[in-house]
């Protein structure tokens, strides 16, 4: 656990308060108490540089994108082209063309695996996922191999929840048509080595998807360093609007693509008789987007990337050790995750104690965190547990907070044993 | 623990969590349903041995939250001895007593629940009703003789308390 993607930033560290007095939300009381917000991998907060720019669309020049010649249509049309483009340079895609906007990372997922996989997976092909990936990037995958006659094929995951590279790479094979492994693990917190997974599966000619939903909030993504074939994430988990995706692709994999949706903006003419679809990114962004949504997007990645990706690393890297020597102090506890490369992510059991009982006593002294299978049911039957408690961390966590949760368990544990 | 807090987890719950009654398979048994809430995780059997109308015996068995246990093992305690049309009526009280408005929680607390009545908190927690109910839409599958798994995640969930797309 001792390593992070960043441990070393020059400059001063990250004003924690000072970026944290950012965020209405996080200066309420819940059932007394102040909340304490540890529930980040499901959905971050907003700062207020974000929640303004959405407001400052209705407010001031909302239309619809791409279609007007009036005013406010091209301020809008603009101002969604600049989120973009902002996007493009927060994960250094070569061209804003290699940005499909969509409406979260499962979408990204989907539209892979339905044109590209449809295209290049046939019977007796295999896919190739690991054991630790969120439902959005086993079931799209089970759907197409159930379609095409093709096997989903597994590496699965040591103890300490790290994915066997060994096996990851003796699955690799000619019939390997895809490639596709998340950045970090939802659940347990794991930092997958995709630098290596990418580099194996090239050798082989197989093209790799990045899931990065758990990345982007936490660690530096450039997805040409990478070289990933896909990058998909989730604009509400780095503290943008929901209901906003991203599918990063390369550009002549997305040219060769088929379209998926159809409808408006993706087509340049539409006659009975045939239909020409429009240029990238457009061929895969039917219909009308979330424009405000996009453009709140646009906010929080210069918000985030005012902050600096490589402080948050270092401030949450901070929070995962101090927290993960904390929760051992809590009599029964076992941390379910606890691989060397990880992000800040504190999964648990507390034997005798169910943790849903756990989340409703956490409730009652002001901390959220999630408990469940937390979409990743294959983990949880990994481990032989039908759920955990989750403590998810962002960059506006405190050590006090990590002390917070700890006095709360040991309190939870005193009720129930 | 806060005053709702310890309306949810009463002495009573917290006694039946730790050792719950009539815990196991039960030999003989002539009725058995299977009930699981993927989400929480929550599973559990019911077990029946039934006497022409009566519940001669009853037994369950399984892993879950404090709540879902200790509605399971006080279940199995108040439904022994009783007709097919007493449970369903015990049922109805109870469904009402852990669904109803806080407010008139005391007016649903009827005299016929019994010991059952420490469930009354349980209506202050939404999400926890499914918890509760769990044990007693398996037992109601369990006489009914039905062949499929019974969850209480779609139909007893008034709020998502997890699953969907988030992560």
């Amino acid at each position: 656990m001792s390593a992070s993607p960043a441990r070393s930033v020059a400059g001063p560290p990250l004003d924690v308060a000072a970026r944290r007095a950012e965020f209405p939300i996080l200066s309420q009381q819940v059932h007394g108490r102040p909340l304490v917000y540890l529930d980040n991998a499901a959905s971050s907060q907003k700062p207020a540089a974000v929640i303004a720019a959405e407001r400052e669309v209705y407010e001031t020049y909302y239309a619809n994108v791409h279609r007007g010649v009036h005013t406010l249509s091209m301020r809008s049309t603009d101002a969604y082209e600049a989120a973009r483009v902002k996007v493009q340079r927060f994960v250094n895609a070569a061209t804003a063309k290699e940005i499909v906007l969509t409406r979260g990372t499962t979408e990204s997922i989907n539209l892979v695996a339905q044109t590209y996989g449809r295209k290049h997976v046939g019977r007796g092909d295999e896919v190739l996922i690991t054991g630790l990936e969120h439902h959005s990037n086993i079931v799209p995958w089970q759907m197409l191999c159930e379609e095409k006659g093709a096997r989903l094929r597994v590496a699965t995951l040591a103890e300490d929840g790290a994915v066997r590279m060994d096996e990851f790479e003796a699955l690799l094979s000619p019939r390997t048509k895809l490639v596709a492994a998340a950045h970090v693990s939802n659940a347990l917190g794991t930092l997958n080595p995709v630098r290596r997974m990418i580099e194996r599966a090239h050798a082989q000619g197989v093209p790799v998807l990045i899931d990065g939903a758990q990345a982007v909030p936490h660690l530096p993504v450039d997805v040409r360093a990478l070289d990933c074939d896909f990058y998909a994430f989730s604009s509400h988990k780095m503290y943008g609007p929901s209901g906003v995706g991203v599918l990063y692709g390369k550009r002549a994999l997305l040219e060769e693509m088929p379209p998926w949706q159809g409808g408006g903006d993706m087509i340049l003419s539409v006659t009975f008789g045939k239909t020409t679809y429009n240029e990238l990114p457009y061929k895969f962004e039917a219909g009308t987007p979330n424009i405000a949504g996009v453009i709140g997007l646009g906010a929080a990645v210069d918000w985030l990337t005012a902050v600096g990706l490589e402080k948050v690393a270092a401030h949450e890297h901070d929070l995962l050790v101090h927290g993960t020597g904390r929760l051992r102090e809590v009599p029964g506890l076992r941390l379910v995750g606890t691989a060397a490369e990880k992000a800040a992510v504190l999964s648990f059991v507390i034997e005798g104690v169910h943790p849903h009982d756990v989340g409703t006593v956490l409730d009652y002294e002001g901390i959220a965190v999630r408990t469940g299978h937390h979409c990743a049911q294959p983990v949880m039957d990994r481990y032989g547990i039908p759920a955990t408690t989750r403590a998810s961390f962002a960059l506006y966590n405190t050590r006090q907070e990590v002390d917070a949760l700890v006095a709360a368990l040991h309190k939870a544990v005193e009720t129930f044993r | 623990m806060t005053s709702e807090l310890r309306e949810l987890y009463q002495e009573v719950i917290l006694d039946h969590t730790k050792k719950p009654r009539n815990f196991g398979e039960l030999p003989g048994a002539d009725h058995r349903a299977d009930g699981h809430n993927p989400l929480c995780g929550d599973r559990t059997t019911v077990f029946v041995r039934m006497d022409g109308e009566k519940v001669a015996d009853v037994r369950f068995q399984g892993a879950g939250c404090s709540i879902s246990t200790a509605s399971a093992s006080m279940m199995t305690e108040s439904v022994k001895g009783k007709t097919r049309a007493e449970v369903d009526a015990l049922f109805d009280r109870f469904h009402r007593l852990i669904t109803s408005d806080p407010s008139r929680a005391a007016q649903n607390a009827a005299p016929e629940l019994g010991k059952l009545a420490v469930f009354s908190g349980v209506c202050e927690f939404p999400v926890r009703v499914k918890c509760a109910a769990l044990a007693w839409h398996t037992l109601k599958a369990a006489l009914a003789g039905a062949a499929q798994p019974v969850s209480t995640e779609v139909s007893e969930s008034s709020s998502g308390d997890g699953g969907g797309q988030a992560r």
